[in-house]
């Protein structure tokens, strides 16, 4: 039994025309270990982010469902944290309240002293010493997400759901942030479960990254396994052989087999095919 | 460019000079250079002085000149009240008589009101109260029925604003008491409560009541989902959920809510103490023009003023202090 698993979701809205349904993602199953770092990447309108906030309770697939420690998923909770693409900060609040917010409910026990060093220590721990009392607005893209960073591995949730975290954030300070996620993620080793639009990201960060066909009916095509030792940082995954091995084998993908693979399967009827393992070594 | 370089050298030296020949007006020498621009008050000030100046004269009478009348004819006018003779003999203006001739000038204005303000706090009798208490009555009278009616539309609008169904079955209701000017509950409520009293608040409350309704219930409803989404992820209680996310999330928009209603509330809270009788500011101006008192109605209307703009400016303070910026 896995940690975390993804059963045979499927999720389907009733289509614009009003006639019938468009099936976003058909028969989806992912398994995923403790502890372990899985990214989905796919095309837009495949449903990542949908399945995202399946695992996350905030939404509910139309069949299948979610089972974490052996128990089915219902309604958001404390033990599955979501990093927001839009930071999705209290703009009301300041970054140490905004934080507190999080601690105090993840451990209603603790003292306002306990809560107080918790919320500082992730707060020094994103580098945010000196910003404790400013708010969201007067944060630029990237220290708004080191907020959402804290906030979200201050609770300590057993699996962390990043949905595009740094989409928003350029270029340079986004390399700065995903190292920082590594060193968190290290001393944490929560299971996470990220979607993404960008490869280098995903090699960088993951250990598995599940490949997603176009929607609709879109389903988990291909499973990559990154097989780069860990620790990593973006100078040194560069240097190792597997890396455009890997960066070539997802781009390719989406650009040539995503469409073709999807069209294919549900063509013939048999989208419940298990996904390719692809491996390099 | 060179021009424009002397400028700014220029003020200092003339304000130093000004202001050692006349410590008084130390700053006219830099009105004169046209810092105007960047000194509002200054133009202000010029504006105010240019309009009582123009009020002056435009309601300036000269003293009564009575050559070329025959002793006959002023008798006559004396006899009619236009004129009063004075102890040393000679006719002037009846001043009684000269407060409903045409609009009365600043000066006039000026001294009613001294003399209003003078005795600010004294009550004279049934009808007759200082300024002082007629300020307190509408203030306080505003104050309970802006708050209630407040308290309620807030807690009715955030109940809508989370109920999506309910909201929009509860909607054409709002929208159609909503455009109801106050004033026209009057008869209904005047009548149902059978006293003028509580009439008047009951007034203000209509006033009050449907802006901060309907904004706040739009202002819940269309809450950035995100901050639900946190909420629910972070189990908070309900209790925590309304005052953490719900109620200052939506802030913004029921302090704007609130600006219209206190806004409506403000100009109801007049016509409702003139037509009802109920001492106040309103009623001091339909006072006066009972009295036949055009000073005293151009008084009144500046103390209305008044009361508006310092209601504001503190209703503003406390807005401040409950919105944020996205």
């Amino acid at each position: 039994m896995p940690y975390l698993q993804i059963d045979h979701a499927s999720k389907s809205f009733p289509s614009h025309t009003g006639e019938g349904e468009v099936c976003i993602f058909n028969d989806v199953t992912i398994k995923i270990e403790q502890g372990e770092f899985v990214t989905v990447i796919g095309h837009s309108g495949c449903g990542k982010s949908t399945l995202l906030n399946i695992i996350a309770g905030l939404d509910t697939a139309s069949e299948g469902g979610v089972i974490l420690e052996g128990k089915e998923v219902v309604g958001p909770g404390l033990d599955r944290m979501v990093v927001f693409q839009n930071f999705s900060l209290m703009p009301w609040m300041t970054v140490f309240e905004n934080i507190a917010l999080a601690v105090r409910s993840a451990y209603p026990d603790w003292s306002q002293t306990q809560v107080a060093a918790h919320v500082n220590k992730y707060i020094a721990l994103v580098g945010l010493k000196g910003a404790e009392t400013k708010r969201p607005t007067a944060l630029s893209g990237g220290m708004k997400q080191r907020v959402g960073l804290a906030r979200a591995f201050s609770i300590e949730p057993k699996v962390l759901l990043l949905d595009e975290p740094f989409a928003q954030i350029d270029a340079l300070t986004r390399g700065v942030i995903q190292e920082e996620l590594i060193q968190m993620w290290n001393a944490s080793r929560n299971t996470v479960f990220m979607v993404t639009h960008d490869v280098d990201e995903a090699i960088l960060l993951s250990d598995r990254i599940l490949l997603m066909t176009n929607g609709p009916s879109a389903r988990v095509g291909e499973i990559v396994e990154v097989s780069i030792p860990r620790p990593r940082s973006r100078e040194s995954v560069i240097e190792h052989p597997h890396y455009y091995k890997i960066r070539n084998h997802v781009i390719h993908f989406l650009v040539r087999h995503a469409a073709h693979v999807g069209r294919g399967e549900s063509g013939a009827g048999g989208s419940g095919d298990a996904p390719v393992l692809v491996q390099f070594s | 460019m060179s021009a424009e370089t002397v400028v700014p050298e220029d003020p200092p030296v003339e304000s130093e000079t000004a202001s050692s020949r006349s410590a008084g007006k130390p700053t006219k020498g830099r009105m004169m250079v046209g810092q105007a621009a960047d000194s509002p008050w200054i133009i202000t000030v010029f504006l105010a002085v240019v309009f009582l100046l123009g009020w002056h004269l435009a309601t300036l009478r000269g003293a009564f000149d009575g050559t070329g009348l025959t002793e006959e004819q002023l008798q006559m006018m004396e006899f009619n009240g236009d004129i009063v003779r004075s102890p040393d003999g000679t006719y002037l203006w009846n001043p009684e008589k000269e407060k409903v001739k045409g609009i009365p000038g600043p000066l006039a204005v000026m001294e009613k009101a001294r003399e209003e303000l003078s005795d600010a706090f004294v009550i004279k009798g049934t009808n007759d109260h200082g300024i002082g208490y007629l300020v307190f009555y509408t203030v306080s009278r505003f104050g309970a029925g802006f708050l209630v009616a407040s308290a309620v539309a807030v807690v009715l609008g955030v109940f809508l604003g989370l109920n999506k169904v309910l909201f929009k079955a509860v909607n054409p209701f709002i929208q159609i008491l909503k455009p109801i000017s106050p004033l026209a509950w009057m008869p209904l409520l005047l009548y149902t409560v059978k006293d003028p009293k509580w009439t008047a608040i009951l007034v203000v409350f209509m006033a009050a009541l449907w802006p901060t309704l309907a904004t706040t219930a739009f202002g819940v409803n269309s809450l950035r989902k995100d901050y639900l989404h946190v909420a629910a992820i972070l189990q908070l209680s309900w209790p925590k959920r309304l005052f953490k996310v719900i109620l200052p999330g939506a802030a913004p928009t029921i302090v704007n809510g609130l600006r219209i209603s206190f806004g409506s509330a403000l100009v109801a809270v007049v016509p409702a103490e003139m037509l009802l009788g109920e001492l106040g500011v309103g009623y001091l101006s339909w006072i006066e023009w009972n009295n036949l008192d055009i000073s005293g109605v151009i008084f009144a209307i500046l103390v209305v003023g008044c009361v508006g703009v310092i209601l504001d400016s503190g209703f503003n303070k406390l807005a401040g202090l409950v919105t944020y910026q996205e």
